[in-house]
Order: structure tokens, then C-alpha cells, then sequence
């Protein structure tokens, strides 16, 4: 595979990890990171992230370490900045011309945010999936084959085939429309669609993946099979995935980070937080007593 | 308190009979609008109709050496008024054309005189009533008819209204279109798709697009204005050509292309770009792979509704001298040209009654395009969108 720029190499940054044991200790409305067990390679370091729309911040000095082939559910209370922090790890908030930021985000040991960062080629690094499926009004084969084929990372026909065959596969999808592959994506369920998205997504062979509320429109049953996905999926990417179902989170999730107002109130070990988190406000939300 | 359904009823009535009052109003308004287009479209039909036939008569022609010289002796005295004199005049290069004529008698069938159009036709005419009585005798022997007029849509303009046609015009519509569709359509859309996704935000691009919109409503007349100065005075385009016109044109049908190419760009779901965005498209990929071919449609019916509307116009191009008198079809751009609605509008002024036929028959042509255009339109609209 022509991805062996994986981004754990060029990235060796042993002090972030003693920063971040010695803020083991918790206090109430204080930012928990922890990191139990030291043998993940680290995938995306933010520190100190702030952004603001206009004159309004959104996210309020935020640090966090997110590990390579594990999934890191983002919870919080509608409007508390998940979406705007999943945003700023592609760039995504360059299209809202208010969106000012400051701090670091690095990703293979480069600042994500530097004017010498190109984003399509971060875009091309970091995938998205968002809340709403959103697949080109193009044939199912094209949506997949597009975006390979744009990136140069095939070109013969056969081997497009083969790409789109193996994405739509990993996707879960390709048993449903292996008959139909020239029929409109739009044509497909919200579900299918949504996993469409997601193999859109894999066949330009990211190494992290973005997903805001993947599941948010589906039913229990094209939920289940994403969520059985992403599961597959974290051999090989590294997935951010942000999501109101706490049962969900707890299901998925490696780490889990809890937001609050444009804070980042606790980021730990996905059991570690449902059972016993470290602070009042994310026990509140986890059991339901708070919004 | 509680209601029963009588009393919620009694009240309901009046908010009823409103709603029937106000659905009777608009459908009124409707009904109105629809009798004006067929009484438009009737009266059309019936003063342009008769301008698609044309008298001929069946006569003696005499190819003699004589007629070549003097073409008014090809046929016999008493049938000379009748004739068309455009159709005389032609003798001498046609006897030149096929010497197998020279010297042979042919009875055929030649152009009647507009006046014996008009007789048959049974409108007002100024034949003598020897001439009137001929004519009835001919038509009595099947000699005199009328035929289907080809002609009209064959020839250029004419000062006898039996030989004008809308071709030289139909053809210098087209040439003027086309030079307005070159280029206003991708100055048009590029400028669109320049303001609509690339463009910051600002006071100057606010500006740009107070201004375009204020285009649009400028009166047409002083686009014609600016063609004259800009490109007869200043880049010096011969005048009267299609060329000059279709610039002018493309001035005015600028904006129309502009606004309604941002429309169609602004009705594309910014969730569409996100996606393209989040594959990792370059802006410019973005609007090319995704949001052109969604706007399509949109950006179609915006220019064939412009160059409907440039189609229609006349009096910018009076401005530039495309009224001109075009007798020949010529196919150039820089050659003096006239236009179909600018040829309209000089047949209206002519005084003979045969002209106000041909006026109305060249109307009826215009809309035939113009609805032709707008089902194409539509048609490809509908292939576009088929697609998904
Ligand atoms: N495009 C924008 N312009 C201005 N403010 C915005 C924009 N997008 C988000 N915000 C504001 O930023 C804050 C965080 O929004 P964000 O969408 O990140 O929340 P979220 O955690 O994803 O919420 P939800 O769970 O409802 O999706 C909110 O207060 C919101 O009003
Ligand atoms: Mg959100």
C-alpha cells in the first residue's frame, strides 16, 4: 500500500505524555485527560484549542490526545462544541468565514493549522461522515469511485472496480448493492446511504476518520450495523465519532471525551468514564440527570 | 365550556366562505390572464395566417428577345397589372441562366400582384374593376389561386410586400444569438460561480452584486446606447452587423445569466460541497464535479430565458443599426444584418395592406421560435434532471 506514512512514525512526542499523567488528577470541573495504557501510538495531539464564531468562543482551550486504531466517542449536551472540535481536525471550519482559531492541533508531527498545511491534502489524511447522509447525486459506483480516482489512487478500470467492490465491502453495503451499482446513491435508504458514505469515506484509504452523529437518523437496525463497522473499521483507521446515544458510546468507544460549553470536561478510558467518572458534571450526564 | 361541532361550524362558515371568495378571485384573475392569450393568439392567427398563402396565376409567358431586354413583354398587356413585378424583373437573368428558354412560349404558373392576393383574399384592393373581372374569370378556369407561400420563408425583405420574407432576418437572428450566447453565457456563469463560491464576503463583492442586480433593470435602450459607443465608436465593429448586435445583446442578457446562474448555484445543499470538501475536492473541484452539474438546469433555463428576452429585443439594435434593409440571406458576422423583431417592426411601418399581413405572419414565426426554444428548454430540463 502506497499509505506507509502512517502517522504514528514521524510522531514521537514523549513529554506530551508526562503532561498529560501528571493531570491525572482530578478535580471537579478541572480538564481530566488520562491515558491508561501507553502502549497506543498517538494519532492527532491538540493543545490549548480555542475557537471562536465571531465574537462568540466555541471552544475554550482544549486539549486532547487521540489514539491510532481505537475509537474516541465525543459526548456533551447539544450546542457544547462537538461538532465545531470534530470540524477543526480537517479543516472543515475554513468554509465558515467567521471561525477564528488559535492553538495546535498536530497531526504527524505537523500543525494541522499552519498556512503551510494544505487541507485538501489533510482531507485526503482525515475523512468525514456527517450527521446527514449526504452522497453525491451520482451513481452508487461513482460516489465510491470518485474521490479514489480524483487522488490518483487508481486510475486502470479494473482496478477501480476492485476499490470500489472492497470499500462498498468494508462498508457493509456491497451484498445489498452489488445489482444496482449504476442506480442513483440517492436511491438507497437513509441507512444505506449512510454506509455509502462511509465506504465513500474508506476508498481514499484515510487514516483517520470523522464522524458526526453517524447514526443519529437511523434506525436500531442500520445502527447496529455501523456501529458493528466501526468496530471493524478501527483495525486499520483511526475513528472520532461524535454521538448522543450514551449506550452507544459505551458500546463503540475506546476513550470517550465529555465536552460542556465549549470545554472539554473529561477524557478517559470509555469504562473508566461510564463507571466512574471523575467529575460532577459528566457523572450528571452520563446518568441522565443533566439535559 | 365546551364547543359543539354546530357552533365550531357556525364559525367555520366564515372563514369558508372566505377561502371560496378568495380561490373564486384568483381563479378569476386566471380565467383573465387566459382570455388575453387567446384573444392575442387568435388575432395573430387570423391577420398572420393569410400571409402563409400567396396568389398565383397560371399566364402565357413568352421568353422572346424582346422580353430580355424589356422584361415587361414576357407577358400580354392585359395581364401585366395582374403579374408581379418583382417577378418580371427576373426574366432577363433567368432567360440568361437556362438559354434553353430563349424563344419559347410556356403557360405558367408566376407570382400574382399584391393587389390580387389581397382580392382573393378579399380584403380591400386597388385593381381596376377590368383587372377585378379578370381575375374572377381566371379563377372561374382554375387559373388564379392561392398557394402555399414559401417564399416568405426563403427570401430576405422586399419593398413588394409579395416578394418580402423573413429569412435574411430569421438568419440574422440567429447569428446575433449566437454571438450572445458565446459570450455572455460563460462570462455569465463564470462570474456567477466566481461571486457565488469563491468570492469573500465583503463590501466590495456586496457592491458588485447591488450592481448587477441594478443592470437588470436598466432599460434596454441604453444597453444599445452603450454598444454603440463601446464597440462601434471605441473598438470600431462595422455596424448594423451581427456581431455588434449580439455584443450588445450579450450586454443586456449579462446580469439576467448572472442572477439566475447564483440562484441555481445558491439552490445546491451546501451539503453536497461539504461532501466534496470532505473527500478531499479543491474548491475548484468542488464546484465543477458537484455543483455545476446540480445547478445545470437551473443555469439553462436562466440562459434560455435571456436569450429569449435578447431575442425579442429591438430597439437596442435600432440603436446599432440592425434595421437595415436585407433583400440578400447572408451569413456573416460582420456583413450589415437585420433581426427578426427589428424586420417586424419595419413591415408594421409600411403603408400597403399587404405588409400589415406579413407583419403578423413574421409574428407568428418569432413566437413559433420562441416556443420552440422554451420546449427545448423545458425538454432538456427534464433530460437533465432525469438523470437523477
Ligand atoms: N456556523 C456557525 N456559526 C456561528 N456559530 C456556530 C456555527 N456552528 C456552531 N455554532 C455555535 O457553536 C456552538 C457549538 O456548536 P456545535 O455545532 O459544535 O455543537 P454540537 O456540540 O455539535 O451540538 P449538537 O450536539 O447539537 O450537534 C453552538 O453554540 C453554536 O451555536
Ligand atoms: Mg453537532
Amino acid at each position: 500500500m502506497n499509505m506507509n506514512m502512517s502517522l504514528n512514525m514521524s510522531l514521537n512526542i514523549p513529554a506530551s505524555h508526562e503532561s498529560l499523567s501528571s493531570m491525572n488528577r482530578p478535580s471537579s470541573g478541572e480538564p481530566v485527560s488520562r491515558n491508561l495504557s501507553d502502549n497506543h501510538s498517538l494519532g492527532v495531539r491538540v493543545r490549548d484549542l480555542d475557537l471562536w464564531y465571531g465574537e462568540s468562543q466555541a471552544l475554550k482551550s482544549i486539549s486532547l490526545d487521540i489514539y491510532q486504531n481505537k475509537i474516541t466517542a465525543l459526548i456533551g449536551p447539544s450546542g457544547c462544541g462537538k461538532s465545531t472540535f470534530l470540524r477543526c481536525l480537517n479543516r472543515m471550519n475554513d468554509l465558515i468565514p467567521s471561525v477564528r482559531i488559535k492553538g495546535l492541533v498536530e497531526m504527524d508531527g505537523r500543525d494541522v493549522n499552519d498556512s503551510k498545511m494544505d487541507e485538501v491534502a489533510l482531507r485526503r489524511r482525515v475523512g468525514m461522515v456527517f450527521q446527514k447522509p449526504n452522497p453525491f447525486p451520482k451513481s452508487i459506483f461513482e460516489n465510491v469511485a470518485y474521490a479514489p480516482r480524483m487522488h490518483d489512487i487508481v486510475s486502470r478500470k479494473a482496478d477501480v472496480e476492485a476499490l470500489v467492490e472492497s470499500a462498498l465491502r468494508d462498508a457493509g453495503l456491497w451484498e445489498e448493492v452489488k445489482d444496482k451499482l449504476h442506480q442513483p446513491g440517492t436511491s438507497l435508504s437513509g441507512g444505506q446511504q449512510q454506509r455509502l458514505c462511509i465506504a465513500r469515506a474508506i476508498a481514499v484509504q484515510p487514516e483517520v476518520i470523522l464522524m458526526d452523529e453517524p447514526t443519529s437518523a437511523l434506525d436500531p437496525i442500520s445502527t447496529a450495523t455501523i456501529e458493528d463497522l466501526m468496530d471493524r473499521l478501527k483495525r486499520r483507521y483511526s475513528i472520532i465519532t461524535v454521538t448522543h446515544n450514551m449506550q452507544q458510546a459505551a458500546r463503540i468507544a475506546d476513550y470517550t471525551a465529555f465536552f460542556h460549553l465549549g470545554e472539554m470536561v473529561e477524557y478517559n478510558d470509555t469504562k473508566a468514564m461510564f463507571s466512574t467518572p471523575h467529575t460532577k458534571k459528566a457523572e450528571d450526564y452520563i446518568t441522565g440527570r443533566y439535559g | 365550556m365546551t364547543h359543539s361541532f354546530d357552533d365550531i361550524s357556525a364559525q367555520l362558515r366564515r372563514r369558508h366562505r372566505k377561502t371560496r371568495w378568495l380561490k373564486g378571485l384568483s381563479m378569476g384573475a386566471l380565467g383573465l390572464a387566459a382570455l388575453f392569450l387567446v384573444f392575442f393568439f387568435t388575432d395573430m392567427l387570423i391577420k398572420g395566417l393569410p400571409a402563409f398563402s400567396q396568389a398565383q396565376i397560371n399566364v402565357e409567358v413568352d421568353y422572346s428577345e424582346q422580353a430580355s431586354q424589356l422584361p415587361m413583354a414576357a407577358v400580354s398587356e392585359d395581364m401585366r397589372p395582374l403579374v408581379s413585378r418583382g417577378y418580371l424583373r427576373l426574366v432577363p437573368s433567368r432567360m440568361r441562366d437556362n438559354p434553353e428558354l430563349q424563344g419559347t412560349t410556356r403557360s405558367e404558373w408566376v407570382l400574382a400582384d399584391s393587389q390580387v392576393d389581397q382580392y382573393l383574399k378579399g380584403h380591400h384592393s386597388k385593381l381596376s374593376e377590368r383587372d377585378q373581372a379578370l381575375v374572377d374569370q381566371l379563377q372561374a378556369q382554375g387559373r388564379a389561386e392561392l398557394r402555399f407561400n414559401a417564399r416568405f420563408f426563403t427570401s430576405g425583405d422586399s419593398k413588394m410586400p409579395e416578394l418580402a420574407g423573413i429569412a435574411s432576418a430569421a438568419v440574422g437572428t440567429m447569428l446575433t444569438l449566437l454571438v450572445t450566447l458565446a459570450v455572455a453565457f460563460p462570462i455569465g456563469v463564470m462570474t456567477a460561480v466566481y461571486l457565488e463560491e469563491f468570492a469573500p464576503d465583503n463590501r466590495v463583492t456586496q457592491l458588485i452584486e447591488i450592481n448587477i442586480n441594478n443592470l437588470a433593470a436598466i432599460p434596454s435602450i441604453l444597453y444599445g446606447l452603450l454598444g454603440l459607443a463601446i464597440f462601434i465608436n471605441f473598438f470600431g465593429v462595422p455596424r448594423s452587423s451581427p456581431l455588434v448586435g449580439g455584443l450588445t445583446l450579450a450586454l443586456m442578457t449579462l446580469p439576467v445569466i448572472i442572477i439566475s446562474t447564483r440562484t441555481a448555484l445558491r439552490s445546491v445543499p451546501d451539503s453536497i460541497r461539504h461532501a466534496g470538501f470532505g473527500v478531499g475536492c479543491s474548491r475548484w473541484q468542488v464546484v465543477r464535479d458537484h455543483v455545476l452539474p446540480l445547478a445545470m438546469p437551473g443555469i439553462m433555463t436562466g440562459a434560455i430565458i435571456g436569450l429569449a428576452q435578447a431575442m425579442g429585443e429591438t430597439a437596442p439594435l435600432i440603436i446599432v443599426g440592425m434595421v437595415a434593409f436585407i433583400p440578400d440571406i447572408s451569413a456573416s458576422f460582420t456583413e450589415a444584418s437585420t433581426v427578426m423583431p427589428a424586420q417586424i417592426f419595419t413591415w408594421s411601418g409600411e403603408p400597403e395592406r399587404a405588409f400589415i399581413e406579413i407583419t403578423s405572419g413574421g409574428i407568428l414565426v418569432l413566437l413559433a421560435i420562441l416556443i420552440t426554444m422554451n420546449t427545448t428548454a423545458v425538454v432538456l430540463r427534464k433530460r437533465f434532471e432525469r438523470r437523477w
